[in-house]
């Protein structure tokens, strides 16, 4: 038989939209009217599926609609799914931060979670003070801390400032002090958001590395949610795949990761509407690939193409010395190719009403078959102008590369395709 | 471990409203090292980095009695018998502050914590429990100096003698950190959707005080205003300090009647402050 430690069943969460206050005595008291005949929450009924991109027409918004799934003890699941699909708010409900309008949770063990590290950190305490007081807000006793605080205290790396006030700490300090105080909490079903995203380098493989322990060896129960498809990848056993708030697949990680991939966002025509990060004076309102004088999105592996940028004035102003980069990213957020104008000294200058803007690539594209997108930025005398994230989505299909009518039969096994010469020497 | 696939046997659930009613003491008792280290975190934080440091828990009571003294007792000629004004009038402040200190600082619970409550569950309770525990700790503080002008006014002569309630006092502070809490509660709840209340607090406190007999003692707002004296009467909190006083400097009258109203009224407030907390707790993070 199976052994569920954690179950959810029909877990709806109903956000109201717009400012919360404005007539909020309105609907309560029409809530209470109801109530008291007997009747049914009126605001339930109604709500939209939640699309952040398209404008709906009701007043209440549903976060998250029937989610359903089940967690095996010492299963690490991983929840997937592109920005506003419901992730963070199913990983509140599941930490008790904030409770569902319907369904409920039923666990058989302790839940502790992740969400972000550092919370309830005080400035004016030593590091050490702050381990108790954060272990404890965690959910620990002062006497299991105790018991571990020497451990806690060498996996942060902060020994020497241990008894400095947090506030004289640097960020990176602190957050892996924060972290090392949660990685060494013991709750029955551990849940994670976003924390690998934290520290430099090396900490973040020590994280990752620690989160492996806990998962794998271990045996801990673990819910993981992270943009960081690569460590998806490899913390995860099973996956489910949350779109719009509804659960669309659930299974074994690599099948969750390749539904999650064919998630097409469909910003590519209204890039103006996207929300950006850069102060604005200018905005990438067009982007095109183009290939043999055609705009396609999709292509064969060894194509030739170029990337037009079109950049639309938006404040009356004119930008010298502007940078631009394009990335290259596979829909795990690893980088493939960052194209820099800096790197070639190609210096823009910026003052008609639209520029144009093209790049291109003197070298056949031959990354691997699989779906890419591109981040832009554009900084001027080093300031962010506009920074796009998953601007442009783009297919690469497998292709007769080496002219003989044969291909890799593993696409892992190369992430790169090159020409290239055999020869026999002896 | 004993695994055991049986659906009713799951440790916890968690579902859209609470139960009427229900404080989970044992989840507060699990949790008692945070409510402890909350206090610690109280105590020891707020006066770093100052050159006084925890004497300013003490420059505040003595430096707003000598005011009441002198404008209450010398300019206004409010007769506080054969006691020292000043010792009135630290009695009653202190009181005072340890209701005031209570309801300001629980009533902002929801607000000023809701960074750390949107990331991590714990039972909230903590948050308003820890600031009634870590303020009489301040309230301990300032009895110490009044107990300290208490003998040196007895050295000067004055006429001061113990009253046999004063073993009663414990409970009478208990009540009001009860009632500080109970309101704190029931306001903290409803500013997470009305935001009003909070200004409302700020000089709804201060009005109050005038009508708490803490300058003046309860005999005297009845003599010289016969026809507002109820409103003094019907504040539960005129009783505690009335009281207090009886118990402190054996000056005044005891209401026994008055004393179950004000016992009864807190504990009402104080349940009513709980189911409303309890609540809010759940989804407070969705409004706040």
């Amino acid at each position: 038989m199976k052994d569920i430690i954690l179950k959810a069943e029909n877990i709806s969460k109903q956000y109201r939209l717009g400012e919360v206050g404005t007539g909020t005595i309105k609907h309560d008291l029409n809530r209470w009217w109801y109530k008291i005949r007997g009747k049914e929450n009126p605001y339930l009924k109604i709500g939209d599926v939640n699309d952040r991109s398209t404008k709906g027409t009701s007043e209440y918004v549903w976060a998250l609609q029937d989610i359903n799934f089940e967690v095996e003890r010492g299963e690490v699941l991983g929840i997937i799914g592109k920005n506003g699909a419901g992730k963070s708010t199913l990983l509140k409900i599941l930490s008790k931060v904030t409770a569902p309008t319907t369904g409920s949770i039923k666990s058989r063990g302790r839940i502790a979670s992740l969400l972000e590290v550092g919370t309830g950190f005080h400035g004016e305490m030593t590091g050490r003070e702050n381990i108790y007081l954060n272990g404890a807000i965690l959910g620990m006793t002062k006497k299991e801390i105790a018991s571990k605080i020497d451990e806690i205290i060498e996996f942060s790396g902060c020994e020497r400032y241990i008894d400095t006030p947090v506030k004289r700490y640097s960020s990176g300090m602190t957050v892996r002090l924060a972290f090392a105080v949660a990685a060494f909490l013991e709750p029955e079903i551990l849940v994670i958001d976003e924390v690998l995203a934290v520290g430099d380098a090396e900490f973040q493989k020590k994280a990752i590395g620690k989160m492996q322990d806990i998962s794998k060896g271990e045996g801990r129960t673990v819910l993981f949610v992270s943009h960081n498809m690569a460590a998806v990848k490899s913390l995860c056993t099973k996956g489910i795949v949350l779109e719009h708030g509804k659960v669309i697949f659930k299974g074994g990680i690599d099948e969750s990761l390749k539904k999650y991939q064919t998630l097409t966002q469909k910003i590519t025509t209204k890039l103006l509407d996207f929300n950006r990060k850069g102060t604005g004076e200018y905005r990438v309102s067009g982007l095109n690939l183009i290939s043999s004088g055609e705009k396609k999105n999709t292509f064969f592996l060894g194509e030739k193409i170029t990337i037009n940028l079109l950049l639309k004035q938006l404040k009356q102003d004119s930008l010298k010395n502007v940078r631009i980069v394009i990335g290259i990213y596979n829909f795990m957020d690893e980088g493939y190719l960052r194209f820099d104008t800096n790197l070639l000294n190609f210096a823009i200058c910026l003052d008609k009403s639209e520029s144009e803007i093209s790049c291109e690539l003197e070298e056949s594209l031959n990354i691997k078959p699989d779906n890419y997108y591109l981040n832009i930025a554009v900084f001027s005398e080093n300031v962010l102008i506009d920074y796009l994230t998953n601007a442009f989505e783009f297919t690469i299909e497998n292709a007769d590369y080496f002219n003989t009518g044969k291909n890799l039969q593993d696409s892992e096994l190369s992430r790169v395709y090159y020409k290239h010469k055999w020869s026999q020497l002896k | 471990m004993n695994p055991t696939p049986n659906s009713n046997e799951w440790l916890f659930e968690i579902t859209p409203k609470n139960k009427f009613f229900s404080l989970n003491l044992r989840e507060v008792w699990r949790y008692r090292d945070l409510l402890f280290l909350f206090v610690k975190r109280d105590i020891i934080t707020v006066y770093k980095q100052t050159v006084l440091g925890p004497l300013w828990y003490l420059i505040q009571p003595l430096f707003t009695s000598i005011t009441f003294t002198i404008i209450f007792n010398k300019v206004a000629g409010i007769d506080t018998g054969a006691i020292p004004p000043f010792l009135f009038n630290l009695a009653g402040i202190m009181v005072w502050n340890y209701f005031t200190s209570c309801l300001t600082g629980t009533s902002d619970t929801f607000k000023s914590n809701a960074a750390i409550f949107g990331k991590v569950y714990f039972p909230r309770i903590i948050t308003p429990l820890s600031i009634v525990i870590s303020n009489l700790i301040k309230f301990g503080i300032q009895f110490f100096i009044f107990v300290v002008f208490y003998i040196f006014f007895y050295f000067q002569g004055a006429d001061l003698s113990l009253n046999g309630s004063l073993v009663f006092f414990p409970i009478l502070i208990a009540f009001m950190g009860i009632l500080g809490l109970g309101l704190g509660m029931l306001i903290s709840s409803m500013v997470t959707k009305y935001r009003d209340l909070n200004n409302l607090l700020g000089f709804g406190i201060q009005l109050l005080m005038y009508i708490s007999a803490v300058m003046y003692p309860m005999e005297l707002i009845k003599a010289k205003l016969p026809k507002f004296g109820w409103i003094v009467e019907y504040n539960p909190l005129a009783y505690v300090i009335e009281t207090s006083r009886y118990m402190l400097l054996n000056i005044g009258s005891i209401s026994i009647l008055g004393l179950v109203y004000t016992m009864a009224l807190t504990l009402a407030v104080f349940f009513a402050g709980l189911l409303v907390f309890n609540r809010t707790e759940k989804s407070f993070i969705d409004t706040v």
